[in-house]
């Protein structure tokens, strides 16, 4: 850990850790935010990606290669396994993006809105009759 | 055979259900499903007992996944901890199952049913895989695996009250973000120990020593964990999730999903990190403690106002939750022992409760308690189980709930903490109020007029009566559980002592 803050080497050094850093703030933002169901799968998707960006350039070794065994003994190579995980968290992101997604087209089946507003409203009308709903109980 | 199904065990526990979930999708409408994913369950319970029957002794049985040896290939560990929580995942399956026909098909349509034991199947699943695995990131896998197919089991309440999709939804959200939380804890334990396995990242860690990327991994993991057990502030997607799933599939996520979670922190807290640790007993002891006095509290007073009986008993849930925090923050031999035999404890109690709900919600067509006026008279066998359970939930002696909150409150003696005790104390007084308004509706108010209210069937009766027995049972007799509990904890807290004094 440098002393200084304005070192340029060490904020340069971990720019792959800035990215992620900013797109998972971004992607955390948009889904706590954003009233639009659709959008809220749309932050949490960019929130995942940033995850993924985090592990695979945490494999990635300066002049490493792609981990293929070659003849040459002095090759160095990246390290596989953050990459292999990635593959595994994708698929479980794609499934999640695919639930969620279908829960949506139910909602706007059944509620005629993917607006979380206008759902609140209504459930609030549900549970205590017409009146102005306070918001308050989001589960 | 014999010889070899017993090697393969641990395997078994996990891939017996798995593989029948798409089998149990193939066979189409109604009863064959049911059928077919009762034996499976049942199977699984008897795999669990086994496995359990080993591992009481004290042995541990380490597993090679596909022949590679750890840390490089995924190890299934199983000890007495683990074996425990296997035990009441899959015997709370086994139990659930038999119940869940007569209310599933009241709740859900025919066509739909075996896709519904699919899902059954793949939770039950994912939350074994979740206890038996030994390997960090395999654990996410398998937590997501079960929490993906409780968003579907929550949202196929849609049928009874379409709210069920909202409540899943938000579940997925916060569900979401809280698995993810955990990956990027993990990534940080992977950066600066390189291994993924639990046991050897714990050596790994204590050689590492403190840094700064170990506190963070630590803290993503608490909040990621925290989100999928609903410790306290973090708890918003439960309390509908809960009230607006099908009777069965509450009963069973109240009586494991959590459960499952708080055993994910149990391990990293205790065999990854090591409670010596001193940053983690800090963070546990100022943040987790008050937070799970806050829970009990605060969670057992707005269960007062509830009129519906499933949510108050899911604020019921997050105030149970609060105990068994409780007793972890402690970080003491005593307040694991709490912890451990409280999850088994209110797996039991919990889970009869919201069957008895489900009875309710399937004969007399309500769960909201000013519903239920008189159902005393005209479902006796039912309401009674509900009078037990809720003694249970309340902590009576002769009770299960009784020996958690006994060695809970011996725990906070220990530490000479007797505010804490009293406080204990104070927030059962709360779980008497709630229990008893429910037992005040149905058995002093007169039932309203021309309501027709029969008993329940003995399909769904008998599951909520065994499971009201055992409450008994253990309550009287806990031996077995409280041996195990007070094991798995002097094994946790070994585990991270024998690490952190090399």
């Amino acid at each position: 850990m440098q002393a200084s803050i304005l070192d340029l080497e060490y904020v340069l050094g971990h720019y792959n850790y800035w990215m992620f850093v900013i797109l998972m703030m971004t992607g955390l933002y948009i889904t706590v935010s954003r009233g639009n169901l659709i959008k809220k799968i749309v932050g949490l998707n960019i929130f995942q990606t940033a995850v993924f960006m985090l592990y695979i350039s945490m494999g990635k070794i300066i002049g490493g290669t792609a981990p293929i065994l070659v003849d040459d003994p002095d090759a160095v190579y990246s390290n596989p396994l953050p990459h292999v995980l990635i593959l595994t968290a994708i698929v479980v992101g794609i499934a999640t993006t695919a639930l969620a997604l279908a829960l949506v087209v139910r909602i706007r089946e059944t509620y005629g809105t993917v607006e979380e507003d206008d759902i609140l409203a209504m459930e609030h009308e549900m549970e205590f009759g017409a009146g102005v709903p306070h918001g308050g109980d989001r589960g | 055979m014999m010889a070899l199904i017993e090697t393969n065990l641990p395997a078994l526990q996990v891939v017996l259900p798995l593989v029948a979930a798409p089998v149990c999708a193939m066979l189409g409408r109604g009863s064959r499903s049911w059928a077919f994913a009762t034996a499976v369950s049942w199977l699984t319970f008897l795999v669990a007992l086994s496995l359990f029957a080993k591992t009481f002794g004290g042995t541990i049985i380490s597993y090679e996944m596909g022949g590679w040896a750890p840390p490089i290939g995924i190890e299934y560990r199983v000890d007495v901890l683990n074996a425990f929580v296997l035990m009441i995942v899959s015997g709370m399956a086994a139990i659930v199952l038999p119940y869940a026909r007569r209310s599933v098909a009241a709740e859900i349509p025919a066509e739909r049913q075996s896709f519904f034991y699919t899902a059954f199947l793949l939770c039950l699943t994912g939350l074994l895989g979740v206890t038996i695995t030994g390997d960090a990131f395999n654990v996410f896998v398998f937590l997501e695996i079960s929490s993906l197919s409780t968003y579907a089991l929550v949202a196929s309440g849609a049928w009874r009250n379409k709210r069920a999709l909202t409540a899943a939804y938000n579940y997925l959200i916060m569900g979401t973000v809280g698995a993810t939380f955990f990956v990027i804890g993990i990534g940080m334990l992977y950066m600066v120990t390189g291994t993924l396995n639990m046991a050897d990242l714990a050596v790994r860690i204590a050689a590492h020593g403190d840094s700064s990327t170990v506190h963070m991994g630590f803290v993503f993991i608490l909040i990621g964990i925290g989100l999928k057990l609903a410790m306290f502030p973090l708890h918003l997607w439960l309390p509908n999730a809960y009230s607006f799933a099908p009777s069965a599939v509450t009963a069973f996520l109240a009586a494991t999903a959590t459960k499952v979670a708080v055993y994910v922190m149990l391990r990293f807290m205790f065999t990854v990190f090591g409670f010596d640790y001193e940053f983690q007993a800090a963070t546990l002891e100022m943040v987790v403690l008050p937070l799970a006095i806050l829970a009990m509290f605060a969670a057992s007073l707005v269960a007062i106002f509830q009129d519906d009986l499933k949510r108050m008993l899911a604020y019921s849930s997050v105030a149970q939750i609060g105990y068994i925090l409780l007793g972890l923050a402690f970080l003491t031999d005593t307040g694991l022992t709490a912890t451990i035999i409280h999850l088994f404890n209110h797996a039991v109690t919990k889970g009869a409760l919201f069957m008895v709900a489900g009875c309710y919600v399937l004969m007399a067509g309500t769960s909201s308690i000013s519903g239920l006026r008189g159902v005393g008279r005209d479902m006796p066998w039912t309401t009674a189980a509900f009078v037990v359970a809720g003694f249970s939930l309340i902590g009576l002696p002769l009770t299960v709930g009784f020996i958690s909150k006994w060695y809970l409150v011996q725990a906070a003696l220990e530490l000479g903490w007797w505010p804490v005790a009293l406080l204990i104390m104070a927030s059962s007084l709360l779980a008497i109020v709630y229990v008893w308004r429910v037992v005040e509706t149905a058995y002093l108010q007169p039932a309203p007029e021309g309501v027709t209210r029969k008993e329940a069937p003995p399909s769904m009766l008998i599951p909520v009566w065994i499971l009201v027995a055992m409450s008994i049972w253990f309550g009287i007799n806990a031996m077995t559980t409280s041996a195990a509990a007070s094991r798995g904890g002097n094994m946790l807290i070994g585990s991270s002592q024998i690490l952190w004094e090399d």
